[in-house]
């Protein structure tokens, strides 16, 4: 197994309105993949076609090598965007549920983790803080033992804490059990946080899609005398460019140094590269969306 | 998932099991106390059980419960089936777990529904073991009191048998096909509920009158079976509009009466003189010259005019009840067919 998900020209139609368009991707099976885009951009419906609770309009999805929502959903876990609990049911009945339904369930794991978290095992679930139903439904979705395991902005609506203890925790289960682990954000701070593998997806379109060790060797800032894009060299890949009247400063791809001695290099970070992506994404003609919240 | 669906649904279950079990128990107590009245007091049955009003209470009582059950059934355990996965969107976390959306449904359906369909068939087999002899003294022309209708007619009938069974598994898909498509748990439920109750409604109205080919007769009216005169117009010019008889026999469902004239068609209007048959206008003088009732029907029946009535035989009973309970139980097998296709498509 050496992809756990792979999209042909992917797109998910609603209406009349497009979601997700042609998108095509190669992630790796045992990396912890951060999906990053602005709300709206296309991140859940890309991730609610990879677990198959949406077809696709068009292209295929394969997950772990197999057509997604067809068979192997014990190998899936998915946490759902704003982590759903059954508000009535308690703990306890949270874990029964998993084991009845999950063949592969392990009731140590998932005992261990609600007592690791500090749970009362019969508080109801609807009684619980944004940050413990987030556990809970990490815990069932850890606690299946899948080998894939794909959260939907699971962070979402978690204050920075209780984001950072969230996302902690999964790293711990995800080298504790050898997930593979596609996680969704709006922000990059999360991703860069607990990921090594980075899908930047912008107006229902894949920008880029890499390992982020990779993105951050092969994209540098350049600053210097004003020069045109298109005298640019052609292994330089231009994502964004800005000019002032005598200075321009381009953000370039790369895989080969950049030797010209007329630029200033700098290296640049996740968050500077995630931003160029999504800047490029609107300043292009077709779309004339606002920037979105990246910033926050 | 039998589990996970008893655990969701047993807050529910436990209500309405409790009210038909209170009923149940009220319904054993006093059923062979009637059985035993009834061979007692035979001719004078109806007339000895209507004293006790707990009998009048109990009759009506029943009846009204087995009509309320597939309206509630639908709206509280049919609606909110799918409807509340929906909107609180733990769909999202059992659809994820590792049995197919099929299989869940499958267990929902089966449990839930057969659940409804077993309380509603209980309830109105109760009743109807309850209210057998009153149905029958019924069936023979007694009547007291709240007792008088025979079981083939609408209020009863949709009360008794199999028919509630039929109407409290139509009720049930309904409310889940619903709540699948709306989506909103009160939605839903408010749809189902008006819904099912109409249905109710309408079904006497327009459906069972239909399910057999209803028997048509002739007969003559006389004094003795006349039931109904109806007048209309100033009393000079006054027209007959309408003659009612009555069948030989008791427990029939009539359909529609005509009074038809010699060549079988209905007349727009019966003669004119018929209008003088009715009884003479109050602080008028008697006058000895206006013919008598009796002479005036035998005068209509030698021009040829006849009632022409269209009725359902009481020994049609059991086969409009399978034949009713048959037709909503297919509705609820197609809209249960309707929940699986959806069930399929996106829903997120």
């Amino acid at each position: 197994m050496t992809t756990a998900l792979k999209a042909q020209g992917l797109g998910k139609k609603y209406g009349r309105r497009w979601a997700l368009t042609d998108c095509t991707l190669d992630v790796p099976a045992g990396r912890v993949v951060g999906l990053v885009g602005p709300n709206g951009a296309g991140k859940s419906t890309l991730l609610n076609l990879a677990v198959g609770m949406l077809t696709p309009t068009a292209g295929q999805i394969e997950m772990l090598g197999n057509p997604a929502g067809t068979t192997q959903q014990n190998k899936i876990g998915f946490v759902a965007q704003d982590t759903p609990t059954y508000a009535r049911l308690s703990i306890a009945d949270h874990l029964k549920l998993g084991a009845r339904l999950n063949p592969g369930w392990d009731d140590s794991l998932a005992q261990a983790r609600i007592q690791q978290l500090g749970l009362d095992l019969k508080q109801r679930a609807g009684k619980l803080s944004g940050g413990q139903r987030a556990q809970l439904a990490l815990t069932l979705g850890v606690a299946k033992r899948p080998e894939l395991l794909i959260l939907d902005e699971p962070v979402a609506a978690l204050d920075p804490l209780a984001r950072r203890e969230f996302l902690q925790d999964l790293m711990e289960a995800v080298t504790e059990h050898e997930l593979s682990v596609i996680l969704s954000s709006h922000l990059v701070s999360d991703v860069e946080r607990s990921c090594d593998y980075l899908v930047v997806l912008v107006d229902s379109r894949v920008q880029v899609s890499g390992d982020i060790d990779t993105l951050l060797a092969t994209h540098y800032r350049l600053v210097g005398p004003r020069r045109e894009e298109k005298s640019m060299p052609q292994n330089q890949h231009v994502v964004s460019v800005s000019h002032t009247d005598r200075q321009s400063t381009y953000l370039i791809r790369t895989d080969e140094p950049v030797l010209d001695p007329a630029w200033t290099v700098s290296q640049l970070t996740l968050e500077d590269i995630v931003l160029a992506y999504m800047g490029r994404s609107t300043s292009a003609p077709q779309n004339n969306r606002p920037l979105l919240e990246v910033q926050r | 998932m039998i589990w996970l669906t008893w655990r969701q649904f047993r807050l529910q279950a436990l209500m309405v099991g409790a009210a038909v079990a209170v009923l149940a128990v009220f319904l054993a107590v006093t059923g062979p106390g009637l059985s035993d009245d009834y061979d007692r007091y035979a001719g004078e049955f109806l007339k000895q059980i209507a004293l006790e009003r707990i009998n009048g209470y109990l009759y009506v009582v029943g009846q009204v419960l087995v009509y309320a059950a597939p309206p509630v059934i639908g709206a509280f355990w049919g609606a909110p089936l799918i409807a509340r996965e929906l909107e609180a969107g733990t769909h999202r976390l059992v659809w994820n777990q590792s049995i197919t959306r099929t299989r869940w449904l499958v267990a929902k359906l089966a449990i839930t529904g057969v659940g409804a369909m077993a309380v509603t068939g209980l309830l109105s087999l109760a009743v109807t073991w309850w209210a057998d002899p009153i149905d029958d003294a019924i069936g023979t022309g007694q009547a007291s009191g709240v007792f008088n209708v025979p079981r083939l007619l609408p209020p009863v009938f949709g009360a008794r048998g199999v028919v509630p069974i039929g109407y409290a598994a139509f009720a049930f898909a309904l409310g889940v096909a619903v709540g699948l498509v709306v989506r909103r748990t009160v939605v839903a439920i408010a749809i189902t509920l008006a819904a099912v109750i109409a249905v109710e409604v309408l079904s006497p109205l327009l459906l069972r009158p239909h399910l057999m080919t209803p028997v048509e007769t002739t007969i003559v009216v006389t004094t003795e079976n006349m039931r109904g005169f109806m007048l209309s117009g100033p009393e000079d010019t006054a027209e007959v509009t309408q003659i009612e008889a009555k069948l030989p026999g008791e427990g029939f469902w009539k359909l529609s009466e005509q009074t038809v004239n010699s060549a079988g068609q209905a007349p727009k209007t019966l003669p004119q003189w018929l209008a003088k048959c009715g009884p003479p206008p109050p602080n008028v003088a008697p006058d000895p010259s206006r013919p008598t009732l009796a002479n005036c029907f035998q005068r209509l029946a030698d021009e040829g005019y006849r009632q022409k009535i269209t009725y359902h035989p009481a020994n049609r009973f059991w086969d409009l009840q399978w034949r009713e309970a048959g037709i909503f139980l297919l509705l609820a097998a197609g809209l249960t067919g309707f929940c699986f296709w959806r069930i399929r498509r996106d829903l997120t």
